[in-house]
């Protein structure tokens, strides 16, 4: 089990707060249009969560498999 | 962990100095203008957020200014909900429109130049203070005194949302956000 940033992509406003806030670069706001994680890097810290001034990431623990 | 500063994690002092150039000389509020020509032509050619993202000082101003006196509290839902941000949108636009209006009928000469900036878009403070003496026409010194009105009233906003909920609140209704985030989406038809 690991935790991980999840972003609610629809509420998302995409001002890149979390991508400044995050430390390994795992997140980033594609194309102008929502924040997204990149699982493999996400290390679960929860800066990003703290970071976003509309409270729409969380993290969730998944498994990871491979 | 802190990340290595750029010469743009800099750009809030030019935020500031703006607002403050304001109060002496309004033809600077025509400066203004960069932030809303960068963000929107960068968005278009393939910038995309990275106006918001990187380069806005007022988001970065508020960021500093929020670690400190923010009381840092969830937002309600309805800031983030669609129908405020295009609202809000759409509202920022016609009072903007009106502001061109009033710049044009001095350029017509159907109106003499008011020297005053509006806040919160009913307020009208006196401002003759920061009247230029510059030999430029009257509609140029109209629009300085309407967008610095603009960007006043704005900062305004952002501050007390800032106060009350999370430091950059202002970003989740930012107008010029929510048109770039418009942009990107019209762009890759999401």
């Amino acid at each position: 089990m690991k935790r991980i940033a999840v972003v609610s992509t629809k509420n998302c406003v995409s001002c890149g707060c979390c991508e400044k806030a995050c430390p390994k670069n795992a997140i980033a706001v594609y194309r102008g249009i929502y924040a997204n994680v990149n699982q493999e890097l996400c290390i679960g810290c929860g800066l990003c969560v703290k970071a976003c001034p509309a409270d729409i990431i969380s993290l969730k623990e998944v498994d990871m498999v491979g | 962990m802190a990340k290595k500063k750029n010469w743009y994690d800099y750009l809030w002092v030019a935020s500031v100095f703006y607002l403050i150039l304001g109060f002496f000389n309004i033809l600077f509020a025509w400066l203004g203008l960069i932030c809303f020509l960068v963000p929107l032509i960068m968005s278009i050619s393939g910038g995309e957020k990275g106006y918001c993202n990187r380069y806005c000082g007022r988001g970065q101003l508020l960021s500093i200014v929020g670690k400190r006196f923010s009381k840092n509290l969830p937002i309600p839902k309805w800031i983030f909900s669609k129908t405020f941000r295009y609202g809000f949108l759409v509202f920022f636009l016609l009072m903007f429109s009106q502001m061109l209006f009033s710049t044009y009928l001095v350029f017509a000469d159907a109106k003499s130049l008011k020297e005053t900036v509006t806040l919160l878009w009913s307020f009208s403070l006196p401002w003759s203070f920061a009247s230029s003496s510059a030999p430029v026409a009257d509609w140029l010194k109209q629009f300085a005194f309407g967008f610095y009105g603009v960007m006043l009233t704005s900062t305004l906003l952002g501050l007390i949302t800032m106060l009350l909920f999370r430091p950059r609140t202002w970003c989740v209704y930012c107008p010029m956000g929510t048109m770039t985030q418009l942009i990107c989406k019209a762009k890759y038809k999401e």
